[in-house]
């Protein structure tokens, strides 16, 4: 038992890491700054892999283990407390925020070198990833929506980071406001939960909410599809998912760690712990799963028109954030935090690849500038590689495989599931496979349009060497029950999950739908070799028709969201502020002011700079106070 | 031996030293003058602390006068010294020269 009381260091140190930089940064060398910044984070992650082994080798009693530090406050018995529940959820989630963000800390010493923020970029990491790890280890949903406003709030500072670029401003507050839609529907749900179950203790929640509500009620309704709001926007799904693309604004790592591998996945770790309102609203978990299905398509379609790199690599975060709502939506919560962990191994290693690319190609993010870099930077060029294949799920060899394919399995066999939720996740298959070896080849085939200019060292390399292992060899935690029983992670997921209920005679077509879906991936990448290697004129032509320009234009704006939104909300919302410009509120918070001008002018004539009219003061009031204390 | 005073006549004493030093404070301009009508008042309070405790029979009132001595003593050090310094820098010992801090 002796090591999970350190569990609370574990969000402890990269606080201190943050707060070591935040406070004398400014004054270390840059060598002590990457130092501080990678050993917090490499340190928590140590600390969590011990915990980790010591929670599968023995584990506690009920399989959880909290450890409440002190209670936060206490107001009519409503006292949620700054406690930590560690339990398999909660356990992977830290396992790869740790994991992977030491992964990319690391990177980024190498990534961020020369830059005038150095001490400022680990501080804002640091930060950001202590407030995820509270977000995930909170045993309340108060001390989670500190964390959820944390990571925003880093969110923000990352994405903004070159903030002497306009452009890089106006995406962070986008980034921040659009997300600010969903917290709003999200802190609403809260206020719910407490004045029903006047706790927020996740726990206590889960075990009372069946015995509260009957399945369908109107109030788990209300507080499922808010908590849902929140997750939405977080996640960037539909209808919010507009600030991502956007978000690519920040540094390569940030995207990486913040804009693919973690906080996005934040909605997801909330649905998955709130599991059982969703099971008590079934009409927003088919919402979740129709959002999740409607989300990986646009995105999917999206993906196939973009020519920045990262923003190809954003719809398809986004895109695979569907899947696990989609996963979510019919009940396998063990497949979706299965594929968010695969994911967030292969998008960081994609985005840190990519990043490695970027510097090359100095700043530039155009893949059809590139071309040609698989002999130049070959480790680059292989790890990418094995990123994409798990992105596209290539059968057998890749993780991703394993993950999609469970969630497309589910999709279709689960009682919640149905065969057009199938079919979604199946095209998205097929997109996925098409934009990812577009981007492959684009990039790294060809002829070579651009010399390479910086070539990436140790600390950018093997970093893309784990996680490139990973991308390859972590889907084997979980083989299909088709092909034999061994599947240790959803194992350990059941331990505090439902297991996925599946319609009947399904059990034995899932080896059949597994050949589909390999084909269709397989398919996918030979269009995308094909149209963008063999033949680009096809392409190239068929984008001069009328009808070709329009979808091209699109896709690339990602089905016109961004357009829609500045109608219907941001023109109102300016109009209205222009033609109400001096309205009464304004007149009586002036008229406060003056109220305090006027009141300073009256009594400044009384500070005469005469001490005998300050003793008369004294006198006076002191003659005032007597009487009253003595005569009234 | 000391002739018994009643205490409500050491009170009443103590009163009216109070008020001369106050109302020293509020009338000079010299500042030293200033100074003593204040040590009058801190003398005055002790006065009072003392006649109280003969009154009511406690010893308390006469530790609260030495407390009284030792900290008007620490304050007439201070306070000189300022005066010094007042001195050295204005060239004069009148109050209404120092309002610089007035609005």
């Amino acid at each position: 038992m002796g090591i999970y009381h350190l569990l609370w260091l574990i969000p402890a140190l990269p606080l201190l890491g943050f707060l070591i930089l935040a406070i004398f940064g400014l004054k270390m060398p840059n060598r002590a700054i990457g130092i501080i910044g990678c050993a917090s984070i490499g340190l928590a992650a140590l600390l969590t892999i011990i915990i980790g082994i010591n929670f599968l080798t023995s584990p506690p009693t009920g399989n959880f283990y909290q450890q409440t530090l002190w209670t936060w406050f206490s107001v009519h018995g409503f006292s949620p407390a700054i406690s930590f529940y560690l339990d398999p959820v909660s356990l992977i989630f830290t396992f790869v925020v740790t994991f992977v963000s030491f992964l990319i800390h690391w990177y980024s010493t190498e990534y961020m070198r020369g830059d005038e923020g150095y001490p400022r970029f680990f501080a804002y990491m640091n930060l950001f990833v202590f407030s995820m790890l509270t977000l995930v280890l909170a045993n309340n949903l108060l001390l989670l929506y500190l964390g959820w406003e944390g990571v925003g709030l880093c969110s923000f500072l990352l994405i903004g980071f070159w903030y002497k670029e306009q452009e890089n401003c106006y995406a962070a507050r986008k980034a921040f406001i659009v997300t600010r839609f969903g917290d709003t529907a999200m802190i609403i749900g809260l206020f719910l939960l407490v004045k029903n179950f006047n706790t927020l203790n996740i726990q206590d929640i889960l075990t009372k909410a069946p015995s509260l509500w009957q399945p369908g009620a109107t109030t788990a309704f209300w507080a499922a599809i808010l908590l849902l709001g929140g997750a939405l926007g977080k996640s960037a799904q539909l209808p919010l998912q507009t600030w991502l693309p956007d978000a690519m604004a920040g540094p390569t790592p940030v995207s990486a760690l913040i804009h693919a591998a973690t906080m996005v996945t934040a909605g997801v770790y909330l649905i998955a712990r709130m599991h059982v309102l969703y099971e008590l609203a079934p009409v927003v978990q088919l919402i979740v799963a129709i959002i999740g299905a409607a989300t990986l398509l646009i995105a999917g379609f999206s993906a196939l028109a973009q020519r920045d790199i990262k923003r190809v690599l954003a719809y398809s975060t986004i895109s695979q954030i569907g899947y696990m709502f989609l996963a979510l939506g019919v009940g396998a919560w063990s497949a979706a935090i299965f594929h968010f962990m695969i994911h967030a191994f292969f998008k960081g290693l994609l985005f840190l690849a990519a990043g490695a690319v970027i510097l090359a190609m100095e700043e530039e993010h155009d893949m059809f500038k590139m071309g040609g870099l698989r002999k130049k930077m070959p480790v680059v060029f292989w790890t990418f590689l094995f990123g994409s294949g798990a992105l596209a799920a290539i059968p057998i060899i890749t993780a991703g495989f394993y993950s999609k394919d469970q969630i497309l399995f589910f999709a279709l066999a689960s009682t919640k599931g149905s065969f057009w939720l199938w079919l979604c996740g199946f095209v998205g298959a097929f997109l996925t496979a098409i934009y990812t070896f577009r981007m492959v080849f684009v990039t790294f085939f060809g002829e070579q349009k651009k010399e390479v200019h910086r070539k990436p060292t140790n600390s950018i390399k093997i970093p893309l060497i784990i996680l490139g292992i990973l991308s390859l060899i972590a889907g084997f935690i979980e083989i299909p029950k088709a092909w034999g029983n061994f599947a240790p992670f959803s194992s350990l997921m059941n331990k505090v999950m439902p297991q996925v209920q599946l319609a009947a005679g399904m059990e034995n077509k899932e080896v059949l739908l597994e050949v589909i879906t390999g084909i269709i991936a397989l398919l996918g990448v030979y269009l995308a070799w094909q149209f963008c290697l063999k033949s680009p004129k096809v392409l190239y032509n068929f984008k001069t028709t009328g009808l070709g320009r329009f979808i091209d234009k699109f896709f690339f704006k990602g089905f016109m969201f961004d357009q829609l939104y500045d109608i219907i909300l941001v023109r109102p919302v300016v109009w209205l502020s222009k033609i109400d410009k001096r309205d009464f509120v304004d007149r009586i918070y002036e008229a406060i002011g003056n109220l305090g001008l006027l009141l300073n002018k009256i009594f400044s004539r009384t500070q005469n700079g005469y001490l005998r009219w300050y003793v008369c003061g004294l006198v006076l009031g002191m003659a005032v106070a007597l009487t009253i204390i003595l005569f009234v | 031996m000391m002739t018994h005073i009643p205490p409500n006549e050491g009170l009443l004493l103590a009163a009216i030293l109070f008020l001369l030093g106050l109302i020293g404070v509020m009338t000079r301009r010299n500042i030293i003058y200033i100074l003593m009508c204040i040590e009058i008042m801190l003398n005055a309070c002790g006065l009072a602390f003392v006649s109280a405790g003969a009154k009511w029979m406690q010893a308390d009132g006469q530790v609260m006068f030495i407390f009284i001595l030792a900290m008007a003593a620490a304050e007439v050090s201070v306070g000189l010294a300022l005066i010094l310094q007042m001195h050295n820098q204005h060239k004069s010992v009148d109050v209404n020269v120092l309002n610089q801090l007035k609005d």
